[in-house]
């Protein structure tokens, strides 16, 4: 790393917690247009041959992908491995594991915005983005499930031809409303939030396309105050409306088994149970791709160590209320002194997917305790395993609710084992191959750092203004400004 | 950019651009413009600069208002919507619940009311804005490119009522900015 204008005090270095400074966002540099610089960069220079390489291999999932769409079209729901009494299986699992991997994009850019924590700032863009491709694979699923797709749209309330509407009373439907607003939702706070930078492309393009298309995308952005003024307004309305969305949608999702009467599904617990795991595992899926591309494309002094530490931070506390759920639900099996909800418990702990089970608690109780140590927070290597052993965890964990109440639930007589399929793990599989195409066109092609945003957090930005110095947060303090105005 | 050395004229000329290499300059030269008088002008930066809204004197935009409204829209619409088709056009009874009450109508009704809002926040920011305006003659301007990298502006339209050729440019220059730019209309 070239420290070209090293300021006054060691930059270097952000993860240290001197509670009497304030630690830096960027590294190194103190001057806007290196920000510019590196973020445009990635877009700007000719394609690595490594993207083309991954970008195949992710066309190629997303290929197996839709030929195992095809073929369960084609031939029918069985070919999944679903049966009586397991009727709900990989599809809704994996439904679940999406829409939850989402909500870590919409935790960072709109809950961290209302909260002040300026450290968001270089990873907001990558995590939207991240929550509206999840999103998409998420859709899918429901979609294929229903067994006659090509009715998919009668989850809609359209005029048909019956004359007949949608129960509105079903929490199936709320799931429908809740997941087309949060995915319509983000996609707009995704694309408001990438117009000052798009302008930044287009102003730097250098073909005639590239202008084009920027220019077309930016809108005409010309920065101007006024605008900015009422796109600030927007902004912060749109994060306001977004927190309480994110929270009402995997509570949405956790009604559709917590309405129901399957032991071990209904309980009050789930909402918060649902919307926690979900950012843990959004989180950690966000820690996944960060750390490669932070790599890759050397953005190490935009997204800095400290930012992963603050994730790996989040990590512990979200994995922890996870582990508090899975014990209160043990809890609340005993002491509500239900004979079906205690054996549902024990079922899970030590019955046929006992194995599912303690992956489960393994991954995502017990792998992120590592992160108390602030050496394990620090270490690349560790932090990126973790990620994806919490990633692992967290599908376990749909599995388990989804698969052990069902097929063992009231009558012995109606209990099953399931058994998923070659075609349920390869539509799985291939789900990440769609994941991972829309994520590399977004690295290619779209600002993957809101350098509007990451600019205004830097020392530079701040000015004499006084009343300012706790809004701007967590940058560099100013010489002669500690302690500054409250 | 030939037209550049042009003595201005009102008429085929939008204004004067001056740019400046830091926040405060920025601030500062914003108040002054402000106390000047002048009201078709504006302050183009790279990202959100705190305190230019009161150094420029904008007023508080009515956004609020509309996302506020565009919400209520959407709780009636929800609520409306499943009345219509679950108790008046096609009531069927589901497990003895009631034809319409509140409580299971709640999560499709909060939805969309966040779904009008944000709608509302996004359309209406660009219409108070007057954006998409893919044309605009500050984009002919090279050095405006910086605009959205690291360099912050101040234009004055030629539009503005106070507007004086010789008077507009002499208080551009006083602001310890760059060489004044006449960008053409």
């Amino acid at each position: 790393m070239s420290a070209t204008t090293v300021d006054t005090r060691a930059l270097l270095d952000n993860t240290t917690d001197d509670p009497r400074r304030r630690a830096p966002l960027v590294l190194n540099h103190t001057e806007f247009g290196f920000v510019t610089d590196t973020v445009c960069g990635v877009v700007e220079r000719t394609t690595p041959r490594s993207w083309y390489i991954a970008f195949a291999a992710a066309l190629l999932m997303t290929g197996v992908m839709f030929a195992m769409i095809t073929y369960l079209i084609t031939t029918g729901i069985g070919v999944w491995g679903i049966q009586v009494p397991v009727g709900w299986g990989f599809a809704i699992v994996n439904f679940v594991f999406w829409v939850g991997i989402g909500h870590a994009g919409t935790l960072i850019s709109a809950i961290l915005f209302l909260l002040r924590q300026k450290w968001r700032t270089s990873i907001n863009r990558f995590a939207e983005g991240m929550t509206i491709f999840a999103v998409v694979c998420a859709g899918i699923f429901p979609g294929i499930h229903v067994g006659r797709m090509w009715v998919a749209y009668w989850l809609f309330p359209v005029p048909n031809q019956m004359q007949m509407w949608p129960n509105f009373r079903s929490p199936l439907l709320w799931d429908v409303f809740a997941v087309g607003t949060y995915a319509t939702v983000s996609l707009l706070f995704w694309y408001m939030g990438m117009i000052p930078d798009l302008a930044t492309l287009r102003d730097r393009a250098t073909t005639r396309l590239r202008w084009f298309v920027y220019g077309v995308l930016s809108l005409g952005w010309r920065s101007s105050n006024r605008h900015w003024h009422r796109f600030e307004m927007a902004y912060l309305l749109l994060a306001a409306l977004a927190t309480p969305l994110v929270l009402s949608v995997h509570s949405v999702v956790s009604f559709d088994f917590a309405v129901s009467i399957i032991p071990g599904w209904h309980t009050t617990i789930f909402p918060p149970y649902f919307v926690a795991g979900a950012i843990f595992s959004g989180f950690a899926m966000v820690v996944t791709l960060v750390i490669p591309t932070r790599h890759f494309f050397k953005l190490g002094e935009i997204i800095t160590l400290r930012h992963l530490e603050n994730m790996s931070k989040i990590m512990l506390a979200t994995g922890m209320m996870v582990g508090l759920a899975y014990s209160t639900e043990f809890f609340i099996a005993w002491y509500s002194g239900n004979a079906y909800e205690s054996f549902t418990f024990l079922n899970r702990a030590f019955g046929p997917y006992a194995w599912a089970y303690w992956i489960m608690v393994t991954c995502n109780v017990v792998v992120p305790q590592i992160f108390w140590s602030k050496r394990m927070r620090t270490n690349l290597v560790v932090m990126w395993i973790a990620s994806i052993l919490i990633n692992v965890g967290m599908w376990f964990e749909r599995f388990v609710i989804v698969v052990s109440s069902l097929s063992r639930d009231y009558l012995p007589t109606s209990w099953g084992y399931y058994r998923p399929t070659i075609i349920d793990v390869l539509t799985f599989a291939g789900s990440f191959g769609l994941f991972f195409t829309l994520f590399l066109l977004f690295v290619r092609f779209l600002p993957i750092i809101g350098m509007a945003e990451v600019k205004g957090v830097m020392p530079a930005a701040l000015h004499g203004e006084p009343g300012h110095g706790d809004y701007h947060g967590d940058v560099v303090e100013r010489v002669g400004r500690r302690g500054g105005a409250r | 950019m030939s037209r550049h050395q042009k003595q201005p004229d009102a008429g085929g000329s939008y204004g004067y651009l001056v740019a400046f290499d830091s926040v405060e300059q920025l601030l500062q030269a914003a108040a002054r413009v402000r106390d000047a008088g002048y009201t078709r002008w504006d302050a183009h930066t790279p990202f959100v600069v705190h305190g230019l809204d009161a150094a420029m004197g904008i007023r508080p935009t009515i956004l609020p208002y509309l996302v506020f409204t565009g919400g209520l829209t959407g709780t009636t619409c929800g609520i409306l919507l499943q009345w219509f088709t679950n108790a008046h056009d096609y009531p069927f009874l589901i497990s003895g619940k009631p034809i319409f009450s509140l409580p299971a109508n709640i999560p499709v009704a909060f939805e969309m009311t966040i779904l009008f809002a944000a709608l509302t926040a996004l359309v209406g920011m660009l219409a108070l804005n007057l954006l998409p305006q893919l044309a605009h003659p500050l984009h002919g301007s090279r050095s405006f490119k910086r605009a959205t990298d690291d360099r912050f502006f101040i234009s004055i339209e030629a539009r503005d009522p106070i507007f004086d050729p010789v008077a507009t440019r002499e208080l551009l220059e006083s602001l310890g900015g760059s060489a004044v730019e006449e960008v053409p209309g």
